[in-house]
């Protein structure tokens, strides 16, 4: 379809694209059902299955790369996330890209993109894993500078594809020191070689260690690293705020549900060699993940472009992944937040693909992102309104709502393991509930609404069904999803948990949640001055985190200054006078000597009769003089 | 004065015969050149004569290699002769120092 | 101080100054005559060392023919009247002394060897053990090359010939 597209399926490109991830929807859903209800249990604990199993590149007896399948509780949980997903954008994108030139290249990129991710989550082999890893990488890029004429845009793709690039240096050494350790690639394998306590590679594993820290632990810090860049993790989170250049649909797609996740799921895939034999990388994925959830909660306090906002909030939502599987510990009851982090994986991306829609609705009504733009937009905009509020009461995590059944569960992990955390993550929630609902007061209620000359166009109005439609879809999904028995389906090592449901403990989270919703209301309700004065009375905290915490600055200044002034360019010196010059000196050097040499063959006799006459007269010296 | 004997003669050869080299290597014009290849034959043949006398006297070796350089020597004037007039008819000069069509 | 000695050296003088002079004139038709003087005291000095057959050769050949060539080549190719040009002045002491220096390596090897005589009997080059020695094929007999050089002066002959011939069809 990329290649052909333009000129052939002008017009059917997205109808095809549709059609083909409903297919694989209905595939997903189809495997999941059967996995998990029909064949995937074995004396009550779910296993890793492997259908498919083909050699691809073997480098020794044990160690081969191999392309296959493994299907496993999260795997068949991805599966359906992912082609959901994918195929409430497809649908959206038929809407919000009409007319669009580079129609059916849009939809090769997303059909890309899909098919990456669900490479990335039915790996069974670490390699497997990296190749799409650098693939979904590659159709982010794509999919980012989707408007290349925008140099904003080309600069986002850019920086997105570096910084990740940039983490996968250390997702790749950290593959390389585990299977070194392990001795295989394959998923499974490893997973048993590094986890038994009897097995040699674990010993050796443990045993071997640089700077104190056991070369296990390195290995999954720097897998970890990898993941961390993935997911937008402080400090490589630079490239999510700039990747909302990109078009509302593929920022739901990609930056709310599936690319950004894929950095949890390698945690969740290695879990059991994290938990069992590197704690202390546990620890570290803990305190990243509760660190940039409060970190970007601050930030999107004070901005003012929605997809940002969105953009922080779904930073700070995977922190709450992250802290979640780094608290939890393996097998049983211990194994809350390994649920909780899957659980809250599954809810998020319905209830943020559902914001980034509707928020993608309002700005095709209004043709800005700025929320000084917006207000009053509830009477245009009825089924975006219903829709948003919704996902803005589950993300908050308001009962009955799906984000409160997800959230309760990581707070209860958190509480159960790890105090600090815990309150890190209780003032998260509290800021997340005042930070959506001051978006959604700012939209939707704020000023009354002026229609500008931008809506003299006559087909504004609310998006036609096409756009409206995933927006119901995944409202309901919002609502119901959190009812789903997850600890029966996915926990850590596969058997069944049952969560009781704590009355007491919940009530901490929600009274803060509220308390942030009545702030925001009685902040953005009705349009007034106190935001301003509030702004301005803590003025240099508001400053700093108005311009995130001033990491882009840093980032720009290390790199500009010291990497390219002190490095860059004594290199690029080197190169071109040292090494360069050395090749260019020989040939100059060869160039004037034999321009100097060349006049011995003048074309003149008597000149030729000298050189014969001294050379004679030489060697006659030399012969009766010198030789003995 | 001494007795002239066979240092005399191989003196004057070898004057002779550098007389001849610095004409060659000095003149600019090429039949000169040739009158000074000529000298140089000739030293040597005086040379051969020399040695033919006061060193080797039961043998005539010497006095055949003076026939036979001066008969080459003959011939070789000759085809030397030849290719000048050639030349002159090229170049309209005779002069060597214009006759370098050989270099690099 | 006898007549011999005195011929001798008269014979050397005239040789080396018309030689010397033959190379250093600037006319040309000069430096002919100068040869020609050359060549006549060698054919003297071969007298002197009673070598007649090598005189009588000499003259023949050299001051009849040769130089007689010469001066034909010097009217054919009309250098007769001027002056002749020189090289530069550092190239000529150059030569001169590049001249000197290999004549003083020589003289010093010959002063410095001690030449003996042979103590056989001498043979007397007269005419007769000449030819008989020129046309003997036994052992010390040159028959060969006096039929190889026969045949140089017949390749000379006609060498000269086809090269001096083109010249009609170039110039007209």
């Amino acid at each position: 379809m990329g290649l052909f597209g333009r000129t052939y399926l002008k017009n059917t490109a997205g109808i095809i694209s549709t059609c083909l991830s409903f297919i694989s929807t209905c595939l997903a859903f189809y495997t999941a059902y059967g996995y998990f209800f029909e064949y995937g249990k074995i004396n009550g604990v779910y296993q890793k299955l492997i259908p498919f199993n083909y050699l691809w590149l073997a480098f020794s007896e044990g160690l081969s790369i191999n392309m296959g399948i493994l299907l496993d509780p999260i795997t068949a949980m991805m599966l359906v996330v992912v082609t959901l997903i994918s195929l409430m954008v497809h649908i959206y994108s038929l809407g919000y890209l009409k007319g669009e030139e580079r129609f059916p290249t849009y939809y090769a990129f997303l059909g890309l993109f899909t098919f990456s991710m669900l490479g990335l989550v039915v790996a069974s082999n670490i390699f497997q894993i990296y190749i799409f890893w650098e693939l979904v990488g590659v159709s982010s890029f794509l999919l980012i500078g989707y408007y290349y004429e925008k140099p904003s845009a080309v600069a986002a793709c850019k920086k997105a594809f570096i910084v990740t690039r940039f983490a996968d240096l250390g997702f790749l050494i950290g593959i390389l020191v585990l299977s070194f350790y392990a001795g295989t690639l394959d998923f499974n394998t490893l997973i048993q070689r590094l986890t038994s306590p009897e097995s040699n590679e674990l010993k050796s594993a443990l045993a071997a260690s640089f700077l104190g820290i056991s070369a296990l632990t390195w290995g999954m810090i720097l897998v970890f690293v990898g993941g961390a860049g993935k997911s937008a993790m402080f400090p490589l989170h630079i490239w999510l705020p700039d990747a909302m250049e990109g078009p509302t649909p593929v920022s739901a797609l990609i930056h709310a549900a599936t690319m950004v996740v894929a950095g949890v799921f390698l945690v969740a895939r290695l879990f059991p060699i994290f938990a069992i034999s590197a704690p202390d990388a546990l620890e570290i994925v803990a305190y990243v993940g509760a660190i940039s959830a409060l970190f970007a909660a601050i930030i999107a306090c004070t901005q003012t472009d929605i997809k940002r906002v969105l953009a922080f909030s779904t930073m700070s939502q995977i922190g709450f992944m992250m802290f979640a599987l780094g608290v939890s510990k393996y097998g049983g009851e211990e194994g809350l937040g390994y649920t909780a982090s899957m659980f809250h994986l599954f809810t998020h991306a319905l209830f943020k693909a559902l914001l980034f829609l509707g928020a993608g609705a309002v700005i095709h009504f209004v043709h800005s992102n700025n929320m000084k733009d917006m207000g009053g937009l509830r009477k245009q905009l009825p089924i975006t309104h219903f829709t948003f509020l919704i996902a803005c009461l589950a993300i908050s995590g308001v009962p009955p709502f799906a984000g409160f059944f997800s959230k309760e569960e990581i707070l209860l992990a958190a509480f159960q393991h790890n105090q600090t955390i815990y309150w890190m993550a209780l003032i998260t929630s509290g800021l997340t509930a005042f930070y959506m609902f001051r978006l959604y007061f700012s939209i939707f209620w704020n000023k009354s609404y002026h229609p500008n000359h931008q809506d003299e166009h006559g087909h504004h109005g609310e998006g036609g069904f096409v756009m409206m439609m995933p927006l119901v879809l995944l409202s309901v999904g919002a609502c119901l999803a959190g009812f789903i028995p997850f600890g029966k389906f996915v926990s850590s090592d596969g058997t069944a948990l049952v969560s009781e449901f704590h009355l007491q403990f919940s009530i901490a989270p929600v009274a803060l949640g509220l308390t942030g919703i009545f702030a925001a209301l009685f902040l953005y309700k009705t349009e007034n001055d106190k935001p301003d004065k509030m702004a301005s009375s803590l003025r240099a905290l508001y400053q700093i985190a108005y311009h995130k915490f001033y990491i882009d600055e840093i980032y720009l200044f290390i790199t500009q200054k010291i990497l390219f002034n002190c490095i860059g360019k004594p290199a690029a010196w080197f190169d071109k006078n040292v090494v360069d010059g050395l090749v260019n000196a020989t040939g100059n050097t060869t160039q004037v000597l034999s321009e100097k040499i060349k006049k011995i063959q003048s074309g003149k006799v008597q000149e030729y009769a000298v050189y014969f006459l001294v050379g004679v007269f030489g060697l006659a010296m030399v012969f009766i003089y010198m030789w003995k | 004065m001494m007795e002239p004997g066979l240092y005399h003669l191989l003196f004057i050869s070898a004057a002779l015969f550098f007389i001849g080299v610095y004409g060659f290597l000095t003149r600019r014009n090429l039949i000169a050149m040739l009158m000074s290849i000529e000298l140089i034959l000739n030293s040597v043949n005086l040379n051969f004569i020399a040695f033919n006398k006061y060193v080797w006297a039961d043998k005539l070796d010497g006095l055949f290699f003076t026939i036979f350089v001066i008969a080459i020597a003959a011939a070789e004037a000759a085809v030397a002769i030849a290719i000048i007039i050639n030349l002159t008819k090229n170049f309209q000069s005779i002069d060597v120092e214009e006759t370098e069509e050989m270099k690099y | 101080m006898n007549g011999a000695n005195i011929l001798f050296y008269l014979l050397a003088a005239m040789i080396l100054g018309s030689g010397l002079l033959a190379v250093t004139t600037r006319q040309l038709f000069r430096a002919a005559i100068y040869l020609l003087f050359s060549l006549i005291g060698m054919a003297g000095m071969y007298f002197w060392l009673q070598y007649e057959f090598i005189a009588a050769v000499q003259v023949v050949v050299y001051v009849g023919g040769i130089t007689v060539l010469i001066i034909f080549s010097i009217f054919l190719t009309q250098q007769a009247g001027e002056k002749m040009l020189v090289k530069k002045t550092g190239q000529q002491i150059f030569a001169a002394i590049a001249a000197f220096c290999g004549f003083a390596l020589v003289m010093i090897q010959i002063v410095q060897n001690n030449f003996t005589a042979t103590k056989n009997l001498s043979l007397s080059p007269s005419v007769t053990n000449i030819g008989n020695q020129m046309l003997g094929v036994d052992k010390g007999g040159y028959a060969l090359p006096f039929e190889v050089v026969s045949i140089l002066l017949l390749a000379a002959l006609i060498g000269s010939i086809v090269i001096a011939l083109r010249t009609p069809t170039q110039t007209s």
